[in-house]
């Protein structure tokens, strides 16, 4: 592996004007607008073809999803902070951000869980209906993504974090990167945070 | 294998968990060749039955299950889960792995003058994750219930009621969607940034842009799919209705689901990835004839640019087509009307694209090689495929058409005439750079010769037995009047199938022999022009032993002037 | 048990006996005359310049070639005639299969119900009034879920696997499935429609010669798709109406 240069990693490309994981994980992020794209598809066909729809706020908790973006909107936050006191060389404040992020992220995992746990003590499952169908499916698919970002920036937090020593250009790529993707976590949220819960 | 340290890897990170992304190539062939060829042997236990409904299969009939043959005698679930695997097989674990997987792996680092893949470990994870996909979908069989059998299509509601390998189905799906995610991804960072200095994108080998062009279309579609197969999913495990209306009854008993799903849903999000679906089976296919092409007519390519601009415009299009394949579906004739438009303008590409290839053709000088004749003949067998999609993208026409033999007609002489003749070229031209050693030229034709009499003999006939209006899918065709007027043809099928696979015989055995013993080559044999030819052969770690600086085009064969009759893109100067 | 009479099938298409198949049998000709002809001049081309200048002693391929203007002209061709195909031949054959609904009042209105596997036929009885279907009386013995203590539920005439029709008529076939997608596929009368659970897609045709021909299953329904096949009868008016009286059920006394 290190014997051979691959280049672009932490200098971008003149014409594109990214490194290549930047390039990476937009494509990435592309297609996870596609998937949840389809998925949004669905949820409009499904639910023009439908007679009766429940209005989202008549049967969900609004206060706790609002209170659930409220954290992940910080936790963007927060992610964009660790990635700017990285960029300071400030690592002291780059860990204490980061690690701030992953337990905003835990914290909309808690508020998640206690909705999903008074659901189901109410008797509602996917297979109740297709509106619980889809509001378990794509929130649970959110989530899933939710826990992916949280694996990623605890392992920059401790493991990973050794490369500042050895190649710090690349890490604080790696932290953009990752920073990206939780983003893009978030956005996908602020979608389904309306559609789901206001209309 | 001189100057890298390499060497130095234990075997396990230099042959298995390896990060070359010329072993990965490796890798994604030889697995893609042994799915297809596992695929191929699904057909023809298929063709049996179909030749000889409900007859003993003599000998192999009682190495098999009881809840597959019966004495001998296939039952029709076993041959609804033959269908489906090998749709599923042939398409997902076949021949995209072996198109983007293998040959993209291979050779776009090497033609774009790259040391590696830009993410060398995600590529060998892309691989390990199509491999476990690949052996889910294979154990599937030795469920107590057997595989999956709604077929590669998996229409829902029969699938949501489907047995448990339907299951398997869908999270093999997962994994293998996943695996060409990440490859594609892989494949567009290292052509966009990785490229020699010099080589600007008019300069790419045709290969490389229909790779391009290919992982644009799977990290696009792809994602549709799997939303498709997540809620699919859901359906057959959380008990949810996203694809199933209230109110069905099956086998008398009302079904207890929620309701108040579509059906038609998953025919929308499945076509949306599966119409990209056949241009990412077709163009890496097309890519590999245009590299064959200019090599052996020692000629550049007609219409270079008319043939990247084409294969860029397929790809939008690719989008815009989709619903054609549900023109039967209760579709209003706006709809119907808007994508026939699209179907037909998307058929303009492609024709341009065929048009330039066979034009290519005037003015050289033509080394019939092996490669070259599989090349040639994708020309023929991708027109006829080609053309026969004609009648099925008018709705008009399609009324009659649909869902029968025709169609399987039309798409096998794209796919396996068409891409897989294409890989064959592609295997015979590549390999003394991967191996260091050329295949044997004689059995190569002799291999040549009959597949091409053997492939039309399975899919000419099939034209007629569409026309005759027999249905796809049908266990028995025989059971139906205008199936039973046919039979005849089933039969021409079934040897034809057969003789084919003795025809590949040489094929294998060429292969491994040559790998061994076959005459060494050089490292430019066939005197092309692109730079994976400016490697050592095989290619060391790294590739490159200098990096390599591009200073002209990729098919300058012939030039006026130039002492040889071709010019590589590495060299300064004519020469 | 095949006693059909086979001269209605062969290698090519079937038979034709609707009244408006004769359209679609003429595009599928024009077609295949079409795509023939461009294979066999393009086939002729290739073979013409594969022999033209294959490799041999002396002879060197050509670097700058003119550009040729006949394919330009021949891709313009392509898509004139393609427009053509749609205009003039696809979109209204389609229009007349989709929209051209038969006035209800002189068409013969029949119900299929597809299931794995067969296909239930619904005709409305004397009072042209079909019954309701309810899902949970579907049984062994009442496929359709009809309940007979209805009024107009008593006259209803249901035929398994069966479709008889009267020829210069008319038919409005409504479709529906009880379980998953099948296709309703009449070959000899060029139709064919998927039935989607959930949905009714009505179809409508009329025959032109009486015969026995076949309804086909054209989408996989399961283990029994190939089996799935109906019998197709078109009958003169009389010989449909005593069928129907046949057919009818017995009053209850």
């Amino acid at each position: 592996m290190s014997d051979i240069a691959i280049k672009h990693i932490s200098k971008p490309h003149p014409v594109t004007g990214v490194t290549n994981g930047k390039l990476g994980i937009w494509l990435f992020i592309a297609s996870e607008i596609m998937l949840f794209g389809g998925l949004f598809s669905a949820y409009i066909l499904l639910r023009t073809g439908s007679p009766s729809w429940p209005h989202g706020s008549s049967v969900l908790n609004v206060p706790l999803a609002t209170l659930n973006t409220m954290l992940l909107i910080t936790s963007s936050v927060t992610m964009v902070m660790a990635w700017a006191s990285l960029a300071l060389k400030n690592v002291g404040k780059f860990k204490f951000y980061l690690g701030l992020t992953i337990l905003l992220a835990c914290g909309f995992l808690i508020v998640k869980s206690f909705e999903y746990g008074t659901k189901f003590e109410h008797h509602h499952f996917p297979s109740t209906s297709t509106f619980y169908a889809v509001y378990f499916t794509l929130t649970g698919l959110h989530v899933l993504h939710v826990i992916g970002g949280i694996i990623v920036n605890a392992y920059y937090l401790f493991p990973g974090s050794k490369m500042w020593e050895t190649n710090p250009e690349q890490f604080l790529c790696r932290i953009e990167n990752a920073g990206l993707y939780w983003h893009f976590v978030d956005l996908v949220w602020i979608f389904l945070f309306p559609t789901l819960y206001l209309i | 294998m001189s100057s890298d340290h390499s060497h130095d890897l234990p075997f396990w990170k230099k042959y298995i968990f390896s990060t070359d992304h010329k072993v990965v190539g490796i890798q994604y062939t030889v697995t893609g060749l042994l799915f297809l060829f596992f695929g191929f042997c699904l057909m023809m236990l298929m063709r049996w039955q179909l030749a000889f409904p409900s007859q003993p299969l003599p000998w192999l009939g009682q190495f098999f299950h009881e809840k597959t043959m019966v004495s001998g005698i296939m039952l029709p679930e076993f041959y609804n889960q033959l269908g489906a695997m090998h749709g599923t097989i042939m398409i997902f674990l076949g021949v995209v792995p072996l198109a983007v997987g293998g040959f993209g792996n291979y050779l776009v680092p090497l033609q774009v003058g790259a040391p590696d893949m830009a993410f060398p470990k995600l590529n060998m994870m892309s691989y390990w994750v199509y491999f476990i996909g690949g052996v889910i979908m294979f154990c599937s069989f030795f469920l107590p219930d057997g595989s999956a059998q709604s077929g590669w299509t998996s229409y829902p509601p029969l699938s949501v009621i489907a047995n448990q390998g339907q299951t398997f189905w869908l999270i093999g799906m997962v994994f293998l969607i996943t695996s060409s995610l990440l490859g594609s991804i892989n494949i567009i960072v290292t052509i966009v940034h990785l490229r020699a200095e010099g080589l600007t994108f008019f300069r790419f080998p045709f290969f490389i842009w229909s790779q391009l062009v290919t992982s644009f279309l799977l990290v696009l579609a792809f994602p549709p799919l799997e939303a498709a197969g997540i809620l699919q999913l859901m359906d057959r495990v959380a008990g949810t209705s996203f694809f199933m209306p209230s109110g069905l009854v099956v086998s008398g008993q009302v079904l207890q689901a929620s309701g108040g799903g579509n059906p038609l849903l998953w025919q929308h999000l499945f076509w949306f990835l599966a119409h990209p679906e056949v241009y990412v089976l077709i163009l890496p296919a097309m890519g590999i004839v245009a590299e064959i092409m200019a090599c052996n007519t020692r000629k550049p390519i007609y219409g270079y640019k008319m043939l990247v601009y084409s294969a860029i415009f397929l790809g939008f299009m690719s989008f815009l087509v989709w619903a054609h394949h549900m023109f039967l579906t209760g579709m209003s004739t706006k709809m119907s009307s808007f994508f026939q438009i699209t179907t037909m303008i998307i058929s303009i590409p492609s024709v341009i694209i065929l048009t330039a290839l066979v034009l290519s053709l005037w003015g050289g000088s033509i080394r019939f090689t092996t490669p070259m004749l599989f090349a040639i003949a994708f020309l023929p067998m991708f027109g006829i495929g080609g053309l026969t999609g004609l009648p099925l993208g008018l709705t008009a026409a399609d009324l009659h058409l649909h869902d029968t033999y025709y169609v399987i007609g039309h798409f096998h002489y794209v796919v396996a005439p068409g891409t897989i003749f294409a890989l064959f070229a592609g295997v015979y031209h590549w390999f003394p750079k991967v191996t260091g050693r050329k295949m044997s030229e004689f059995w190569g034709k002799v291999h040549f010769w009959l597949s091409f009499i053997f492939i039309n003999g399975i899919f000419m006939p099939m034209f007629s037995m569409g026309l005759a209006g027999v249905s796809r899918r049908l266990y028995d065709p025989t059971q139906y009047a205008h199936g039973l007027a046919v039979q005849p043809l089933n039969v021409v099928i079934s040897y034809s199938a057969w003789l084919l696979a003795l025809a590949q015989i040489p094929f294998i055995l060429n292969f491994f022999i040559s790998i061994f013993a076959g005459k060494k080559a050089t490292d430019n044999p066939w005197e092309a022009t692109t730079l994976e030819w400016a490697t050592p052969t095989p290619p060391g770690h790294g590739n490159f032993l200098t990096e390599p600086k591009v200073y002209r085009g990729p098919y300058e064969y012939s030039v006026p002037g130039a002492q040889h009759d071709f010019s590589p893109q590495h060299l300064e100067g004519i020469n | 048990m095949r006693a059909m009479n086979n001269n209605y099938y062969g290698f090519g298409l079937p038979i034709d006996i609707s009244t408006h198949g004769a359209a679609i049998d003429r595009l599928i000709i024009i077609l295949h005359i079409f795509m023939v002809a461009l294979f066999i001049g393009w086939g002729i081309f290739m073979i013409y310049s594969l022999i033209k200048f294959r490799a041999r002693p002396g002879h060197k391929a050509t670097y700058h070639l003119n550009h040729f203007k006949a394919p330009t002209y021949l891709e313009l061709f392509v898509a004139l005639f393609e427009a053509v195909l749609l205009v003039g031949f696809s979109f209204p054959i389609v229009n007349q299969f989709v929209n051209a609904k038969p006035d209800e009042s002189t068409a013969l209105k029949v119900r299929v119900v597809a299931e794995q596997f067969a296909w239930n036929v619904h005709y409305a009885g004397k009072d042209g009034i079909f019954g309701a279907s309810k899902p949970e009386l579907m049984k062994p013995g009442n496929p359709l879920g009809l309940d007979r203590s209805q009024e107009a539920a008593k006259d209803d005439i249901v035929a398994i696997n069966q479709l008889h029709i009267p020829v210069h008529k008319p038919v409005i076939v409504e479709l529906s499935s009880k379980d998953v997608i099948h296709s309703f596929f009449l070959p000899v009368m060029r139709v064919k429609q998927d039935t989607v659970p959930g949905q009714k897609i009505p179809v409508w045709f009329e025959a032109t010669q009486t015969g026995n021909f076949e309804i086909a299953c054209a989408q996989l329904c399961g283990l029994g798709h190939y089996r799935m096949r109906g019998f197709f009868t078109v009958d003169t008016q009389e010989d449909f109406d005593t069928w129907l009286d046949q057919m009818a059920p017995k009053p209850e006394v």
